[in-house]
C-alpha cells in the first residue's frame, strides 16, 4: 500500500500498524538506581524524539518554590540560597499533590511545606556542628506552615493522611556552609510543576536517545586482512575459527567507532567497512533525579502522548470522514 | 672550539658561589661536551614563579615606594637647599633636620593612637598613613636644643604619608594568607595602591622620554637637532643645539635667542676654535660641517673670540626672569649672571664645581659630535620611540618631588612665622619654633595629590594637572585590578594624531605586553608591562626608571642554568635571587639587549649567543596571559580581549563580601578554566575566576543568531549559568555643624507605628518606610520595591532621607549595613543593596578571544540539539564568528577543553607554550578526544530536539570558557513617553538616569527635512517638545504678557491691549529672544497673519 512514502533519516514514516507491530520492541538492556538504557526498534525519529521531550519538559515533578527565609547569617545570599533549594530534587511522587495555580491560595492539597532551623556551634567534644549544612537539614511539616500569618498557607487538615513523607532525594547534596554563630532559617514551600517552566520540575537529569551504531563488512573479509583488522579493531572484530572476520556489538566497543569511522574513510578500508546508524533503532538512556523511577517517567510520557492523540482526534471529531470509508474503517487505516 | 676549557671554568667559578653543585650540571667544562647537541633545560619556567615570589606582580610600584620612604626622603631633608631654616632677623637663629622617619600605620582618635589595618580604612573612609617624623637640632633663645625621638620615631610629627599596600612600613608586608585573612585583606591582591579617604588609588606609571640623554633628533625643517632634557633636584630645563643655515646655535629658554654653540664654549673657557675642533673630532668630514659655526662666530657683530667677549655676548642675551620691582640681588653683574646660568640651569644635571666647566665643555662637544655624526650618516639619529630613550617614572619617583616640594613649603612657612616673630623686640615667651611646626601642609598636600591627581610642584613651576592620574583602582574583576597595576600612560597628547608613539616598537619586545593596550584614542599610548618587566629603581650605576627583563646568560651558546640548579630551585633551597647573585641570570634593559644574542630556545643557541630566554610567553602582560593559544589568534583580537577581560564578572578578590564599594559586580558560581595558562596560575586566576565553561555547539540555529547574538539554554540559565550579582552602596554622613546641630537619623513616624495600623504602603514624598529598622535604617535583608528609603535622615529639621534608586521590576534586597566613624569622627551609614540577576535577552557575554555577543534567544532545553552522549549544548555560537576574527586560538581552547573534560585533567595553552611543553598541540588533544571515543575534530553527531533527525553535519562542539560581562540589558534599557522637563528650556530632560527623552537629532532632522515631512519636523521638534503659547505684538513685534488685571495680553514697549496676537513657538525660541532683549537687541516678530 506504499504508493509514495515520506522519506525522513532513510526511513519510511508512513505509519503502517501490521509493520508497527512486527517491527517494534522495547528491550531495557540496563536499569541501576535511577538511570534506565533501553532499546527501542521500530519506530519513527518523531514519535521517539516526542517521549523525548515529554519526559524533559512536561512530566512533573515537586520541587520548592517560595522559600521564607526567618533568618540567614550565613555568606550565601538568600536568593542564592533559595536557587540553590528550589533545584532540589524531592521525594515525592507528584501524584499526591494538585498544581497551584496563580493566585490561588497555598494549601496542603497543593504545597508541601520543608522546613531548616539550624545553626553553627560548638559540640561537647570539641568539633563544630553544622559547619556544611547538606540537603537532610530539609524537614517535612505536615502540619503546614508555623508562620502561616506571613506565608499565606494555611492547611485544613494534616497531610499525613493522604501522602508518604516528603525528603529530598540526596541527602548529601551541600547547599551552604557557615561559620561559628551563623544561623539559617527558613521554610520552603513546594509546587507541582513542569520541566518547562523551570528546569529544576524536570523528572531527569537528562534523556535522550542515539541511532544504534552498526559496523558493516562490506565484503567477506578473511585471513591476513581480518588479522590485520582484527588488530585495529581489538574486540570489536574478531577472527573466528575458519578465518574470517565477525562483527561484534559494537555497543561493547563504543570507544573503537570513532576509528572505524576514520577507517573507513581510508582507501585502504573504505572498500571493507563502513560505520552505520540503524535509524529505527533508538538506545533510550533515562538518567532522573529520583522522584520518579525511571521507567514510570517513560510510562507517563507514553500516557501523555496517548492522552494528546486522543485530544487531536476529539477535536477531528468534529468533521465528518470520507464519505465512501465507514468512520471505523478509517480509523484503522 | 668557541671556548677554552680554562675560560669556561673559571666563569662558573666566578659566577657561582654554590660551586659544588656535584657532577651533573656543572661539569660542562670538557670543549668536546660543548659541540654536543645542547640539552634541554627542562622546566626552566620554573624561574618564572620563583621570579613572581621574589618580585610579585607590581613589585616595582613598591621597590619604588620602599626607596623613596627608606632612602629618598632622608635625602631630601638632607639636601642643601632642604636642611636648614634659618632667619633673616636673627643670625644665630637655625632649625637643623637631622633624621626622618615614617612610622607604621595607625590612627589618632581622641588622643588614642590605635594600629589601623587597610580594610579598616576602606570601610570607614580613612586614609591608610603612617605618622612622618623628624629629629631636630634648633637654637632657643642662646641654647641649642637637640631634639630626638626613640624607638624609630623622630622628635617632632610632621604630618602623615599614605602608604602603599605592601610596602616595607605596611601591615600587611609579610604576612602569611591566614594572617592576612584575620586582617580583612585578600591574600591575592597584589597590593601596591594607596587608601585615601576609603578609595583605592593606584598612581600609574608614567612614561617619559629620557631624562639627562642626548637625543638627537630631526625638526620639521629637517635640521638635526640634539636635545637634552636635565633634570636634577632643584631644577628641570631642556637644552638644544639647533642647526640653522649650517650653524650650530645652542637653544634654551634662559636667553631670548638661539646662540652659537662656539660662542657658548667660549663663555666656557675653549677660546681657540683648534681646541673646539679637537674635542668635537678633527675628522676631515666634520671640517665644512662645523665651518659655518666657526665663521658665524667671527662674523658676529661683536665678535666673540675671548671668554671675557663670550660672556658679554651671553649677558646681553639672557632672559630676564625677575619681575621689575622683586628683590634683586646687589652687586652682582650681568656677566656674572650669564655664567651662572651657564653653571647652573644650561645641562643642569651636569656638575660644575667652582666655575669648572671641564665636565660641561666635554657634554656639550659630545653633543655636537653626534649632530655632526646624524648630519652625515642619518642612521645616528635616534628614534624618541626607541625603548631605550624611555623612562618610567613610579609612585615613589612623583612621591619624592612632591613631599620635597611640600617640604619646601612647610620650611618656607617655617622661616616665615620665625622671621615675623623675632623681628618683634619683645615676646611674652621664649620663641620655640619646635612648637610652630604645622602639620597640615604635608597631610593634606599628599592626600589631595593621590586622590584628585594633580601633581603641583611649585619649585619647577609644574602644574601636572591629570597628567599625573592617581585612578580608583577599578574593582570590576580580579584581572582589572591587577592590570591596573601594571599600566603604563604616556604624556603624549591624545588627541594628536600621531602613529609614533603609539606603535609596537620592535624594542619593547619582553618590556610591555603587545597585546593589552585600549582601542580609541588612547591606543598605544596607554600600554602594560610584559610579566617579568623588572623596574630598575636602584639609583646607582644608572638611573632608574630603566624598564629591564631577566635572561639566563649563557657562555659560548652554553646555558650557565642546568637542571641541577632547577633542583635546588624546585626544592625550594634557591631563590630566584640566588639565581641572580650567582650570575647565572642577570637583568638585561633595552639598550643591552643590542648588544646581546638571545636565544628563544636551547636549540637556537649557537657558540655567539650571549643570553637564553626564560620563557616566551613573559612577551605577553598579566591580562593577556589569560587567553590561551593567544599565538593562533589574528593579533587585533587578543587585544579585544584584553580589554574585555577587565569587564568580565566574576570573583573580586577573597574578601569581597566583606567590601563595600559603589558598585560591584560578582559572578554566583564562577569557575576556573578548564584549558589554563601558566600565566593563569601564577596571577592567582584559577582562584578567582572570571567566566564559567560553557558548552558551546558552533552551529547556525534559529536565525537568532546573526550578528554575534548566541542562542542561549533555558535550562542552564534555570540551573545557574551566568548568574550574578550586583552590589550598590548607598552611604551617607552625619555632619556635624557650626552651631552645635548635627545631622541625625530617626525612626519615621509611620514606622514608629504600630504594625496593625500600618500606612507604610501609600507612597509618601519622604519616601517608603517599610524596610526601616527601629534605629531609621534599612533592615539588613528587607526586599526593597520602588522609592524606598535606607536611611531616614534629617538635617535640622528637614528630611534628607537616603533613597533607593532602583528601576521597577528590580528585586533588589538590602544586603548589609554598616554603621562607624570616620577620620573627621563624623558617623558614616553604608547600605549595601544586592541585586541577583539571571541572564536575559541582551545581555553581553564573550569568551577569551575577542569574540562578544549578546544574548539574541533562550530557548527551552527540550528544542535544543542533544549529541550521542546526552549532552545538550548551553549555548550555540553561529560559525559566521570564525572566518572573517580567524580566532583559530577559540578552536583549540575547546578542543583542549573537551579533551580536558574527558580526561579529567586540565589543559594548557600557554602563549608560544608548545616548544617548551605548557601547552598542548592540537595533535595530542585528538588523540585524547580519540582515546575516549570522540570524533578526532572535537565534532559530535547531534540530533535535533526539535524533530528529533539527526543533523545532517556533524558539529564542533565543546566546552568554551565564556565570561558575562558588566553590559546589561537591564542597566541600559530605557523608554519614555511623557516625563521630566529641564526648567529652563522646557524640553525634555536628558538621559536614562533622569528618564528622560529620546533626542531627535540633527542628522535625523536632516532626514526628515531631505524628505520634506514637514508635519512629522513640527511634531517633533516642537509640539512633542517645548511648545509655547506668546502673546506678540502685531505692531511692534514685541513678545507681550498677560495682564492679570485687565484679564487681557498687553504689549510690553507700547502699553497698548488692542493688537495682541497668539502663536505657538518653542520655548527656547522665547528665551532666545528675552535672552537678546538682556544684551539690548530687540528681536522683532513679523506676523503674516493675524
Amino acid at each position: 500500500m506504499t504508493d509514495v512514502e515520506f522519506m525522513a533519516s532513510d526511513v519510511p514514516n508512513i505509519f503502517d500498524m501490521a509493520r508497527f507491530k512486527k517491527g517494534f520492541s522495547i528491550d531495557i538492556t540496563r536499569y541501576e538506581g535511577n538511570d534506565m538504557t533501553f532499546h527501542m526498534k521500530g519506530i519513527s525519529c518523531a514519535v521517539a524524539n516526542s517521549l523525548r521531550r515529554i519526559m524533559l519538559a512536561e512530566t512533573p515533578t515537586v520541587a520548592i518554590e517560595h522559600v521564607f527565609i526567618l533568618n540567614n547569617t550565613s555568606l550565601i545570599s538568600d536568593e542564592m540560597l533559595s536557587h540553590r533549594l528550589g533545584l532540589l530534587p524531592l521525594n515525592l511522587h507528584p501524584r499526591y499533590l494538585k498544581y497551584r495555580l496563580d493566585g490561588e491560595p497555598a494549601t496542603e492539597l497543593n504545597t508541601v511545606i520543608l522546613k531548616m532551623k539550624l545553626s553553627c556551634h560548638y559540640q561537647p567534644d570539641g568539633t563544630l556542628k553544622n559547619e556544611k549544612v547538606y540537603a537532610e537539614a530539609l524537614k517535612w511539616l505536615p502540619h503546614g506552615s508555623e508562620i502561616p500569618d506571613e506565608t499565606g498557607c494555611k492547611f485544613v487538615r494534616p497531610q499525613v493522611k493522604f501522602m508518604p513523607g516528603v525528603d529530598p532525594v540526596n541527602a548529601d547534596i551541600l547547599l551552604a556552609k557557615l561559620r561559628l554563630g551563623q544561623q539559617i532559617e527558613l521554610e520552603a514551600h513546594c509546587v507541582k510543576g513542569v520541566g518547562e517552566e523551570h528546569a529544576k520540575w524536570s523528572p531527569v537529569a537528562t534523556a535522550w536517545y542515539r541511532f544504534m551504531p552498526e559496523v558493516v563488512l562490506l565484503q567477506p573479509v578473511k585471513d591476513e586482512l581480518a588479522k590485520e583488522l582484527a588488530g585495529e579493531l581489538p574486540g570489536l572484530i574478531t577472527v573466528d575459527s575458519d578465518g574470517s572476520a565477525v562483527v561484534n556489538d559494537p555497543l561493547e566497543h563504543d570507544v573503537l567507532l570513532e576509528k572505524v569511522r576514520a577507517m573507513s574513510g581510508e582507501p585502504k578500508w573504505q572498500d571493507v567497512l563502513q560505520l552505520r546508524k540503524v535509524k529505527d533503532h533508538f538506545i533510550f538512556t533515562i538518567e532522573s533525579t529520583g522522584a520518579w523511577r525511571p521507567h514510570e517517567i517513560f510510562e507517563y510520557a507514553v500516557k501523555l502522548m496517548m492522552a494528546k492523540c486522543d485530544k487531536v482526534l476529539e477535536g477531528l471529531q468534529k468533521y465528518p470522514p470520507p464519505s465512501d470509508l465507514g468512520a471505523e474503517e478509517w480509523m484503522e487505516d | 672550539m668557541p671556548v677554552t676549557k680554562g675560560s669556561s671554568a673559571k666563569v662558573v667559578d666566578a659566577g657561582s658561589p654554590h660551586s659544588v653543585l656535584g657532577d651533573a650540571g656543572i661539569d660542562d667544562c670538557d670543549p668536546a661536551k660543548l659541540t654536543q647537541p645542547i640539552k634541554e633545560v627542562k622546566d626552566k619556567y620554573q624561574l618564572l614563579p620563583a621570579f613572581l615570589r621574589v618580585r610579585g606582580l607590581v613589585r616595582q610600584h613598591i621597590d619604588s615606594f620602599n626607596y623613596f620612604i627608606n632612602h629618598e626622603m632622608k635625602k631630601i631633608i638632607h639636601a642643601k637647599g632642604n636642611e636648614r631654616v634659618t632667619c633673616d632677623t636673627d643670625p644665630n637663629f637655625y632649625l637643623k633636620y637631622l633624621n626622618i622617619y615614617v612610622g607604621k600605620p595607625s590612627i589618632e582618635e581622641e588622643y588614642i593612637v590605635t594600629d589601623i589595618s587597610p580594610q579598616q580604612c576602606r570601610l570607614r573612609d580613612m586614609t591608610y598613613s603612617a605618622p612622618i617624623s623628624v629629629d631636630v637640632e634648633y637654637t632657643r633663645g642662646k641654647e641649642i636644643v637637640m631634639k630626638r625621638g626613640k624607638n624609630g620615631q623622630g622628635a617632632l610629627f610632621l604630618g602623615r604619608m599614605p602608604l602603599m599596600l605592601r610596602s616595607d612600613r605596611c601591615v600587611l608586608k609579610g604576612k602569611s594568607e591566614a594572617e592576612l585573612a584575620k586582617l580583612g585583606e585578600c591574600p591575592l591582591d597584589p597590593g601596591g595602591y594607596f587608601v585615601v579617604k576609603g578609595t583605592e588609588k593606584v598612581i600609574l606609571i608614567q612614561e617619559q622620554l629620557s631624562k639627562n640623554r642626548i637625543i638627537i633628533d630631526t625638526d620639521s625643517h629637517g635640521g638635526i637637532v640634539a636635545s637634552v632634557t636635565s633634570s636634577t633636584h632643584e631644577r628641570k630645563s631642556k637644552t638644544n643645539i639647533v642647526t640653522k643655515h649650517g650653524r650650530l646655535l645652542l637653544r634654551h629658554n634662559a636667553f631670548t635667542e638661539d646662540i652659537n654653540i662656539l660662542a657658548v664654549l667660549r663663555a666656557m673657557g675653549v677660546e681657540s676654535d683648534q681646541e673646539f675642533v679637537q674635542l668635537v673630532g678633527s675628522e676631515p668630514a666634520f671640517g665644512s660641517l662645523l665651518a659655518p659655526t666657526l665663521q658665524h662666530c667671527r662674523e658676529e657683530s661683536t665678535g666673540v673670540f675671548t671668554q671675557a667677549q663670550a660672556l658679554e655676548f651671553l649677558a646681553a642675551r639672557v632672559k630676564s626672569s625677575r619681575p621689575p620691582g622683586g628683590f634683586q640681588r646687589r652687586g652682582r653683574s650681568r656677566v656674572d649672571e650669564a655664567r651662572d646660568i651657564l653653571s647652573g640651569v644650561v645641562l643642569c644635571h651636569v656638575p660644575v664645581p667652582r666655575y669648572n666647566f671641564q665636565a660641561k665643555v666635554v657634554y656639550l662637544a659630545v653633543m655636537v659630535r653626534r649632530m655632526l655624526c646624524a648630519m652625515l650618516d642619518p642612521g645616528f639619529v635616534d628614534d624618541r620611540d626607541y625603548y631605550g630613550n624611555k623612562r618610567l617614572e613610579l609612585a615613589g619617583g612623583l612621591l619624592a618631588l612632591l613631599f620635597e616640594d611640600l617640604f619646601k613649603k612647610l620650611n618656607a612657612d617655617l622661616k616665615h612665622h620665625t622671621d615675623a616673630t623675632l623681628s618683634k623686640a619683645n615676646r611674652a615667651t621664649q620663641y620655640d619654633i619646635a612648637k610652630c611646626l604645622g602639620t597640615h601642609t604635608i597631610t593634606a598636600g599628599l592626600e589631595n595629590a593621590i586622590s584628585s591627581g594633580n601633581w603641583t610642584i611649585k619649585r619647577f613651576r609644574m602644574e601636572r594637572k591629570g597628567v599625573t592620574q592617581a585612578r580608583v583602582l577599578s574593582r570590576l574583576s580580579f584581572i582589572s585590578a591587577v592590570g591596573m597595576m601594571t599600566r603604563i600612560t604616556s604624556q603624549f597628547e591624545k588627541t594628536r594624531k600621531v602613529s609614533g608613539p603609539r606603535a609596537l616598537q620592535p624594542s619593547q619586545w619582553g618590556m610591555l605586553c603587545p597585546a593589552d593596550t585600549p582601542e580609541g584614542e588612547s591606543c598605544g599610548l596607554v600600554k602594560n608591562l610584559a610579566l617579568m618587566t623588572h623596574h630598575d629603581a636602584v639609583h646607582i650605576a644608572a638611573d632608574g626608571g630603566r624598564v629591564c627583563r631577566p635572561l639566563i646568560i649563557c657562555d659560548a651558546g652554553v646555558p650557565r642554568v642546568t637542571g641541577a640548579h632547577l633542583a635546588r630551585l624546585k626544592a625550594g633551597e634557591w631563590s630566584f635571587n640566588d639565581f641572580l647573585t650567582a650570575g647565572l641570570v642577570e637583568y638585561l634593559d633595552v639598550n643591552e639587549e643590542n648588544n646581546a644574542l638571545v636565544a628563544l630556545y636551547e636549540c637556537f643557541c649557537n657558540p655567539a649567543t650571549t643570553h637564553l630566554e626564560i620563557e616566551p610567553f613573559t612577551v605577553l602582560g598579566v591580562v593577556a596571559g589569560l587567553i590561551p593559544y593567544p599565538h593562533h589568534n589574528q593579533s587585533p583580537r587578543n587585544t579585544y580581549q584584553c580589554a574585555m577581560g577587565k569587564q568580565a564578572m566574576g570573583n573580586i578578590a577573597f574578601n569581597q563580601l566583606q567590601r563595600i564599594d559603589t558598585l560591584m559586580y560578582l559572578l554566583q558560581y564562577p569557575q576556573r578554566p578548564l584549558l589554563t595558562t601558566k600565566t593563569i596560575e601564577l596571577v592567582g586566576f584559577d582562584r578567582l575566576g572570571a567566566g564559567q565553561n560553557a558548552i558551546v555547539a558552533v552551529m547556525s540555529y534559529s536565525g537568532y543568531d546573526i550578528e554575534d547574538a548566541i542562542v542561549m539554554n533555558k535550562a542552564s540559565l534555570d540551573r545557574g549559568f551566568g548568574r550574578c550579582v550586583v552590589m550598590r552602596k548607598y552611604a551617607t554622613t552625619l555632619k556635624k555643624y557650626g552651631n552645635r546641630t548635627q545631622d541625625r537619623i530617626t525612626r519615621p513616624a509611620e514606622a514608629a507605628a504600630p504594625a496593625g495600623a500600618s500606612t507604610t504602603t501609600t507612597t509618601r514624598p519622604g519616601g517608603r518606610f517599610s524596610v526601616l529598622d527601629a534605629d531609621g535604617i534599612a533592615g539588613a535583608g528587607r526586599v526593597l520595591t520602588q522609592g524606598e528609603c535606607l536611611v531616614h535622615k534629617q538635617s535640622g529639621y528637614r528630611a534628607a532621607p537616603v533613597m533607593w534608586k532602583g528601576f521597577p521590576g528590580e528585586r533588589c534586597a538590602v544586603d548589609r549595613v554598616m554603621v562607624t566613624s570616620n577620620d573627621d569622627s563624623a558617623c558614616v551609614v553604608k547600605v549595601l543593596v544586592r541585586h541577583t540577576r539571571r541572564p536575559e535577552l541582551g545581555d553581553k557575554f564573550s569568551s577569551r578571544h575577542g569574540q562578544k555577543g549578546v544574548v539574541g534567544c533562550i530557548v527551552p532545553e527540550a528544542d535544543l540539539p542533544f549529541s550521542e552522549r546526552g549532552v545538550v549544548p548551553d549555548l550555540i555560537m553561529n560559525p559566521h564568528g570564525f572566518p572573517s576574527r580567524m580566532t583559530v586560538g577559540k578552536m583549540i581552547e575547546l578542543l583542549g577543553s573537551k579533551a580536558g573534560a574527558v580526561s579529567g585533567r586540565l589543559h594548557y595553552g600557554t602563549a608560544f607554550g608548545e616548544g617548551s611543553g605548557l601547552a598542548d598541540r592540537v595533535d595530542a588533544l585528538s588523540a585524547e578526544l580519540v582515546a575516549a571515543g570522540f570524533s578526532y575534530s572535537g565534532k559530535d553527531l547531534l540530533h535535533s530536539g526539535i524533530t528529533g533527525e539527526a543533523l545532517e553535519a556533524y558539529v564542533f562542539m565543546g566546552p568554551v570558557y565564556y565570561q558575562k560581562l558588566k553590559h546589561m540589558v537591564m542597566d541600559k534599557m530605557h523608554a519614555r513617553a511623557r516625563g521630566p522637563r529641564v526648567v529652563l528650556t522646557r524640553q525634555p530632560t536628558e538621559g536614562r538616569s533622569r528618564d528622560g527623552g529620546l533626542r531627535l537629532g540633527e542628522m535625523e532632522r536632516d532626514c526628515l527635512i531631505g524628505y520634506g515631512a514637514s508635519a512629522l519636523l513640527l511634531e517633533r521638534l516642537m509640539i512633542s517638545s517645548d511648545q509655547f503659547e506668546v502673546h506678540v505684538c502685531t505692531h511692534c513685534g514685541l513678545l507681550g504678557y498677560w495682564d492679570a488685571a485687565a484679564r487681557r495680553a498687553r504689549c510690553p514697549g507700547t502699553g497698548r491691549a488692542d493688537a495682541m496676537a497668539t502663536m505657538k513657538l518653542p520655548y527656547a525660541a522665547k528665551l532666545l529672544f528675552q535672552e537678546m532683549q538682556a544684551m539690548n537687541i530687540v528681536p522683532r516678530l513679523v506676523l503674516a497673519e493675524a
